[in-house]
């Protein structure tokens, strides 16, 4: 087995031994493998390419095709059916990343999400000083190609959660290596490249 | 490695204890025809059952006498995702079918005629009740994995249902838990067609030294309608005619017509399929509804079954849509139940579960790793 990324190791020290987990955009099960081999995790992925399916089935994950944007996750799921719903990378790339949030509150006791910060100071001075948008390594795509349709920054999601009535329980802020560092936590909105969040409903 | 499996002879069950029906009616005794392929291991664990579609029968892998391959053999052989090399396969021709197994057309001990119409109903669970007997036959203590397709699918259902500790694992591809309605429409337009052919005789055709081949040829051509996706049959026929000009009559013109007549003429005269096993099957179909005893909830029908599922279902397939699929996985996630998806992008319609397809290959054969990996012999060799 390739190794664990440390964004996915930070998401493991988040999750109760012999838990219930949802991973959403599971890709090819790296994660989720992990949870079910160490924390002894019980639940299902939900991926929507074909290719990353047949890896995750290989690793002996159940795992659903699904796609995000159009399927209700209530269609599948009766509330308060996980403990945890993981999503890591994909809040910016679906189409509803608000109604997502709260059909995985719905039907999950905790959320757990990770996604660029558009608020990191490279993409401010890349905008700032070439007045085009922003390439970095977080975020190495064209505005035109990109697949990440609905960039927020720290700011943005917890005024979102603010709004919703979500309740953060833990906030992680590293950079792409997933290090953190005295800078980031005291102006995670500048310094922080990617952040992990716990939330539940309030 | 053997490549191919070669020419495979059929063999017969024969069972002289008589089996009760769902309908109530008794089987003094009947027939299964089946074939199987690849070697049954030492304690009988590597075992797989494949159930037919509506006109499928048990010739599903290799040549038969005549060198035709079997209708799924693009899955099923050495090296293909159900790969013979490891699992011994059977497949059975389902009983009311005209292939081998008891059916209509045989003979009926008690009147030394044959059946015909007093060829009792068959359903899905009376199905599965005689492949049980197979199984035990076969000396089979648990199938390693169950596989169907279409109406294949929902016998695969049904014995995770009725024989939840017969089977460690179900592939359930392009079903459905029940018909709709429209499907249940198309049947009876089916069934209608055969039955008002002047050559049906009230079922009783073959006394008759006759078929009805024309209601049987337009009820395959209605069936087959519905194996397409309009996509594809736009690709592979459009508009085109035999002739740029139009005739201004009722003749053969366009190359769907004439394609449809083929499949319809094909099915009721060369492969000689029974117009009474036709209206069984479709019936049959129509029966299967396992939800109505569990008030109608599938869930709670599903509740009970203990195997591990793989459900797939083709985008373009609108016969047995995705969605059809999906509250399949829906019931079965209800239950906590192990249970893997795929919805594989195709154009072709229902018919893409017989068809060769890059991404329903590598589900199909990643999920058969699966399903060997369970085989306990399997892992007791690894240990050694």
């Amino acid at each position: 087995m390739s190794q664990l990324t440390p964004e996915f190791k930070l998401i493991s020290e988040w999750i109760t031994p012999n838990s219930r987990v949802l991973d959403l955009g599971c890709g090819d099960g790296q994660l989720l493998k992990h949870l079910i081999d160490t924390y002894n995790v019980t639940g299902y992925g939900m991926e929507i390419d074909p290719h990353k399916n047949i890896q995750a089935i290989e690793k002996g994950l159940n795992v659903i095709q699904s796609d995000l944007n159009s399927h209700d996750l209530a269609d599948y799921f009766d509330p308060n059916s996980f403990d945890y719903i993981i999503m890591t990378q994909a809040l910016q790339v679906v189409s509803r990343p608000d109604q997502l949030l709260e059909d995985m509150l719905t039907i999950g006791k905790q959320i757990i999400v990770t996604f660029p910060n558009f608020g990191h100071w490279r993409n401010r001075a890349q905008l700032l000083l070439t007045g085009r948008m922003p390439q970095t390594d977080t975020l190495p795509y064209h505005w035109f190609d990109t697949p990440n349709i609905h960039m927020c920054t720290f700011k943005d999601f917890e005024t979102l959660c603010e709004d919703k009535n979500i309740e953060i329980i833990a906030r992680t802020v590293v950079n792409t290596e997933h290090r953190s560092s005295l800078g980031m936590r005291i102006a995670p909105n500048w310094l922080g490249e990617v952040a992990l969040y716990k939330v539940q409903k309030k | 490695m053997a490549q191919t499996l070669g020419v495979i002879t059929p063999q017969v069950m024969q069972v002289e204890t008589p089996l009760t029906l769902s309908s109530g009616a008794v089987l003094p005794r009947y027939d299964l025809t089946y074939e199987t392929y690849g070697q049954l291991n030492e304690d009988a664990s590597n075992a797989i059952l494949v159930c037919h579609a509506l006109s499928g029968d048990h010739h599903v892998a290799g040549l038969d006498a005549d060198n035709k391959p079997g209708w799924w053999d693009s899955y099923i052989g050495p090296g293909k995702p159900v790969d013979t090399n490891h699992f011994f396969v059977v497949c059975s021709n389902n009983l009311g079918g005209c292939r081998g197994s008891t059916g209509p057309a045989s003979l009926n001990p008690e009147t030394g005629k044959v059946y015909g119409p007093d060829f009792p109903i068959a359903t899905c669970k009376d199905w599965v009740n005689s492949q049980y007997e197979l199984q035990k036959h076969l000396k089979i203590p648990q199938w390693a994995a169950l596989i169907g397709g279409s109406m294949g699918g929902m016998q695969v259902l049904q014995w995770a249902m009725d024989y939840p500790d017969q089977l460690r694992h179900a592939l359930v591809i392009a079903a459905a838990p029940k018909l709709s309605a429209q499907n249940i429409a198309f049947n009876v337009v089916a069934r209608r067609a055969i039955m008002s052919d002047p050559d049906f005789h009230e079922g009783r055709f073959l006394e008759h030294n006759t078929t009805p081949k024309q209601g049987l040829a337009q009820a395959r051509m209605l069936g087959h309608l519905t194996y397409l996706s309009d996509d594809l049959m736009g690709t592979k026929f459009g508009r085109e005619r035999r002739e740029d000009a139009l005739k201004y009559n009722y003749e053969v013109e366009f190359q769907i017509e004439s394609y449809l007549n083929y499949q319809g003429e094909k099915f009721a005269t060369k492969q000689n399929f029974d117009a009474n096993t036709y209206l069984l099957m479709t019936k049959a179909l129509d029966y299967f509804d396992p939800a109505a005893e569990f008030d109608h909830d599938l869930s709670k029908a599903l509740a009970c079954a203990t195997a591990k599922f793989l459900v797939v279902s083709f985008t373009s397939d609108w016969r047995f849509s995705p969605e059809r699929s999906h509250e399949i996985v829906k019931a079965l996630l209800d239950n906590d139940t192990d249970v893997c998806y795929a919805e594989i992008t195709s154009e072709h319609g229902h018919d893409a579960f017989l068809l060769p397809n890059e991404h329903y290959e590598g589900i199909f054969r990643a999920y058969m790793k699966r399903v060997l990996k369970d085989i306990p012999s399997q892992h007791d060799e690894t240990k050694k």
